[in-house]
């Protein structure tokens, strides 16, 4: 525990030898295809399968008429139809299925199949669904009742449709199996959810649906919610044999949810030296089509609102809508992510208005152990933002600007030699609630077996929890190796045949998952223990073999009126500092620097712990400058590598990290999750800086060359 | 889809004559990428890797002679002395993947509008040899873009070489992109002097790269080449530069950021271009 052990895909994935789902094979399988709905809003007015039915090589065409049981799923509402039935709500919605013995003949015969649309008003602005009161939730918080102040800042905010953009599109294998059931080989984050869902609408009892994690190219939320399982299922439980599918990567921007888009609008009231008043918040989450996770998002945005600040008198307002836009759901930060763009643009505002620096107006009104959230939540584990602030703010700051073109704004494209070319500073903070929160019953299961193999003992841990690229493989190695002191461990393929890990999201598998295998592994320590005779001798005599399930701190939903509640159970904080060049008359930017402190509580595997520091700085890097899903009238304008841009290794710029050890006592080791909080403050830290390079408001992320050139 | 693989370069002219269906394929960069998002299947591939004179560059009379195989990293490495310019373009395309197999010949072919090799071409005045069972000819870069997608190749005709003048005087090229690497331009710009003759070209900015006539006619005029740059005549070659485009609004930007980031780009160029041409006077 503590080192950088190498986690065993590493090497893998490094040199392109790692199996992921998309590279599943089984002779005689047949290939899915989906055929999408062209219209954000459409009825069905007629379906024939008739011409692809008839290509040869096509096993099986199905619509909604062919899902064997339950039609509707969902994550948190089952309002999702597995295939469109008489209308379509999105573009990309999935209308029909087709097997083939050909991935191309199956798309050639997806494309045939012809289907009658009568297209009809969509839905598309959310500020006009938020009028409708379509509404999928809205969480009120409400504290105090002083609205006025000496100085007082307003600010309306946008934050563009984000994407995950994983590098493995959706994909997954389903064998039919002999007990009419089927297997399910897939990528995705929490399986026995998948199950939950899949089962039902293939008519199957869930012990009939057996999942094994297929190897994951990336999920960061965007495969929390379905995409193939229960297509590929129904095609192959129809043809009998082995069915794949794989989404291109056009379809893939179709085939899962997106970071919620957001209008926020801010006011800040302080008193003359910065110290808040109260905030009033109205943030606008739109959901698109269909649920999702977007009510949690919305209790995310509400209760983190206002960030990890200390005041009095809060009103906010956070509201998720249905439209006809793409759906939106989890995405690293969920929720949070959004209103800390905004808060935190508020807080450089107040600075400006009290003549404080960004820093210090930051300290002035830091959350620390004790403070008391706007939910009513008592902060009762360390917090010390102030302190995080002060380290951030002491790390030197990098050299004047580089004649190098890669390290000019626009790179080597040369649009620049150093002219136009200003420097800016800027700071983020972040809150974000750790594991599952409202009163989710959140839960992870370990069984840990302890045998001879070859007469050394060996140590088996099994989970179902997905690694979906964090590390989580080799911290569960870790785990046993460190409570055991046993050397030889392996760590099971994730699968159905054990309990359920719950997700791998809100940062939460080393805490709960973590906290399993602890705790199974203690259970096998105890009874070696008891016995009192060497491991050894013990083991001669069969393996030991425990499963454990672990839960945190129990959790409260907020009160639907008031907003109050001690609805999470840890939270993380992370500081960023962002330095820019910018070329004020181009609008190109270059981060030149990002340095960071974050609070970990305990460090399990240095390595790997700052590989998701890293890659959370980027992702909110990517918000802050250039990563959007565009959409007009609820069509996707870039659903490509081409046009949906992400960092590459000349964006992002190397990093100073300052990571803290203060431990959480109610968590395993006292670790607190760590891959969320960089996402969250890297970008309000980058917009900062070009705002300070600039002079410009600048109150929509990501910024847009012109919003800088042609302000 | 038939896939047909001349030897030689005589054995490519025969097979293209026979087969004008077929879509010639070198560093497959482009047409790879249309084959895999199923984008018009062609009928046959003329693959022309296996070509050997065509992976060869001469320099004759002051003229590179590039042959259609030579990609962009070769290009990079041995060319970037006499093709400044073109280098600079090169060195911008993509990936490094992407430049060991991409060639400027199949930027010709694509002709989109958006080719980063495109506006340096133009500025050089470079000249385009085609060539088929019928003979060879030389297609002058301006009038080799016809439209969206379009070239002035015959259905028969493949391309041979690209001709660029060897550089005598400073060359740039500026391209706008919304990252720092691996980007489609959201408008490009060259420059170029040869003796007292200005060159540029504009990309990603009209349905086809091209010229700015009006603005080479102006410098020509109003330059004075033995003092110092004129900060308004620098200026307005931006503007001039700025009113030969005639961009459109699409997800990689806007027509008005388009045209101001030519004006920027093209005076910015024009005062590096300036400080090379009196250093070294
Ligand atoms: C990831 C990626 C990034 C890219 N980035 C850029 C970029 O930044 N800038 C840029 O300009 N382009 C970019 N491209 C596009 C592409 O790399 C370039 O257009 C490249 O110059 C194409 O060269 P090629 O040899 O690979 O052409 P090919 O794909 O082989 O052919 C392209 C076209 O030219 C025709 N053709 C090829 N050779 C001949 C010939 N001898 N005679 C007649 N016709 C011929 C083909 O039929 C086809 O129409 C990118 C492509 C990818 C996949």
């Amino acid at each position: 525990m503590g080192a950088s052990v190498l986690r065993p895909d590493g090497a893998l994935k490094v040199s392109g030898e790692f199996a992921y789902s998309s590279d599943l094979w089984l002779d005689g399988m047949l290939w899915g295809a989906t055929l999408r709905s062209p219209h954000p809003s459409a009825w069905i007015r007629s379906i024939d399968i008739g011409p692809a039915l008839a290509m040869p090589g096509v096993y099986a065409v199905l619509t909604h008429e062919d899902v064997p049981g339950e039609k509707f799923y969902g994550l948190e509402n089952k309002d999702q139809p597995v295939l469109a039935i008489d209308q379509v709500r999105y573009q990309g919605e999935p209308v029909a299925l087709v097997a083939a013995d050909h991935p191309e003949t199956a798309r050639r015969a997806a494309d045939a199949i012809v289907v009658t649309y009568g297209e009809r008003e969509a839905v598309t602005d959310p500020r006009v669904a938020l009028e409708r009161r379509m509404l999928v939730r809205h969480q009120p918080v409400r504290v105090g009742s002083t609205f006025s102040a000496d100085v007082v800042v307003t600010g309306e905010y946008e934050v563009g449709m984000q994407d995950q953009a994983f590098l493995g599109p959706e994909s997954g294998l389903a064998v039919p199996a002999e007990d009419g059931g089927v297997d399910l080989y897939i990528a995705t984050q929490w399986l026995h959810v998948d199950q939950g869902q899949v089962a039902p609408c293939l008519g199957l009892p869930p012990e009939k649906v057996r999942l094994t994690l297929a190897g994951v190219g990336g999920a960061f939320g965007a495969r929390e919610d379905l995409s193939m399982q229960i297509h590929a299922s129904m095609l192959a439980l129809r043809t009998g044999k082995p069915v794949k599918m794989v989404y291109g990567r056009e379809e893939s921007f179709f085939g899962h949810v997106h970071r919620h888009p957001a209008w926020m609008r801010y006011e800040h009231g302080a008193t003359l030296d910065g110290r808040l008043v109260y905030v009033k918040a109205e943030i606008l989450l739109d959901g698109g089509a269909y649920t999702s996770s977007s009510p949690a998002v919305v209790g995310n945005a509400a209760s983190l609102g206002v960030g990890p600040y200390e005041v009095d008198n809060v009103h906010i307002d956070a509201y998720g809508t249905f439209t006809n836009n793409p759906p939106c759901g989890a995405m690293r930060g969920f929720g949070a992510v959004q209103a800390c763009y905004a808060y935190e643009s508020q807080m450089d505002r107040l600075a400006a208005a009290c003549g404080l620096t960004p820093v210090e107006i930051r300290i002035r009104n830091a959350v620390s152990q004790g403070s008391r959230l706007a939910t009513g939540q008592v902060v009762d584990t360390p917090a010390p933002l102030a302190e995080m602030l002060r380290d951030l703010d002491a790390m030197p700051l990098p050299e004047s600007v580089s004649r190098d073109l890669r390290d000019l704004p626009g790179g080597v494209g040369q649009t620049t030699h150093g002219d136009g070319v200003r420097r800016g500073v800027g700071y983020g903070v972040g809150i974000k609630n750790i594991c599952f929160s409202e009163g989710f019953d959140d839960y992870s299961t370990a069984r840990v077996r302890v045998e001879l193999l070859g007469g050394e003992p060996h140590v088996l841990v099994h989970t179902a929890a997905a690694e979906v690229g964090q590390g989580l493989v080799i911290i569960q190695a870790q785990i046993a190796r460190t409570e055991l002191g046993i050397d030889h461990v392996t760590v099971a393929p994730a699968d159905t045949q054990v309990g359920s890990s719950g997700s791998s999201s809100a940062s939460r598998q080393s805490y709960v998952t973590g906290g399993a295998v602890k705790t199974a592994c203690e259970a096998v320590r105890e009874r070696i223990e008891k016995d009192g005779r060497p491991l050894e001798v013990i083991l001669q005599d069969g393996p030991i073999e425990e499963t454990r399930e672990y839960r945190h701190r129990r959790t409260f939903p907020m009160d639907p009126v008031t907003g109050q509640g001690d609805s999470h159970t840890q939270l993380a904080l992370c500081v960023h500092r962002a330095v820019v060049d910018v070329d004020v008359e181009l609008g190109l930017v270059k981060v030149v620097e990002l340095a960071a402190v974050q609070d970990v509580g305990k460090i399990l595997n240095p390595l790997a712990l700052e590989g998701q520091i890293h890659g959370g700085t980027a992702q909110g890097l990517g918000l802050a400058l250039m990563e959007e899903i565009q959409v007009r009238d609820g069509k996707v304008l870039n659903p490509s590598f081409t046009d949906y841009l992400i960092p590459t290794i000349l964006d992002m710029p190397p990093m100073q990290l300052k990571i803290l050890e203060n431990p959480d006592p109610n968590a395993p080791y006292g670790l607190r999750g760590a891959g969320e909080p960089p996402t969250l403050s890297s970008t309000p830290a980058i917009a900062a800086a070009v705002r300070n390079a600039t002079g410009l408001p600048l109150s929509r992320v990501p910024i847009r060359p012109q919003d800088i050139a042609l302000a | 889809m038939d896939f047909l693989r001349p030897l030689t370069w005589a054995e490519a002219l025969e097979m293209k004559a026979e087969r004008p269906d077929a879509t010639p394929i070198q560093g497959g960069t482009d047409v790879m990428v249309e084959i895999n998002l199923d984008k018009g299947r062609p009928t046959a591939l003329l693959d022309l890797a296996a070509v050997a004179e065509l992976a060869e560059w001469t320099r004759d009379n002051g003229t590179v002679r590039l042959g259609a195989g030579v990609s962009y990293t070769r290009l990079i490495a041995e060319l970037a002395g006499d093709l400044p310019g073109l280098a600079q373009a090169s060195r911008t395309v993509g990936s490094p993947q992407i430049r060991n197999r991409g060639t400027v010949a199949g930027n010709l072919g694509a002709a989109s509008p958006a080719g980063d090799s495109h506006p340096p071409l133009l500025a050089t005045g470079a000249e385009v040899e085609a060539e088929s069972v019928r003979g060879s000819r030389m297609i002058a870069i301006t009038d080799f873009y016809r439209g969206v997608k379009r070239n002035a190749l015959e259905p028969d005709e493949l391309i041979r070489a690209v001709r660029i003048p060897v550089a005598t005087g400073p060359q740039y090229f500026s391209k706008i992109g919304t990252r720092n690497a691996m980007v489609i331009a959201v408008s490009s710009f060259a420059i170029a002097f040869d003796g007292r003759r200005v060159g540029t070209g504009i990309g990603s900015a009209a349905p086809t790269p091209r010229r700015a006539p009006e603005a080479e006619a102006f410098l020509e005029s109003a330059l004075d080449w033995s003092g110092p740059l004129d900060a308004d005549v620098a200026r307005r070659f931006g503007e001039l530069v700025r009113d030969a485009a005639a961009p459109i609004d699409d997800v990689r930007g806007t027509r008005d950021y388009r045209l101001h980031s030519l004006a920027v780009m093209a005076r910015r160029t024009l005062t590096w271009a300036w400080e090379d041409h009196l250093r070294c006077a």
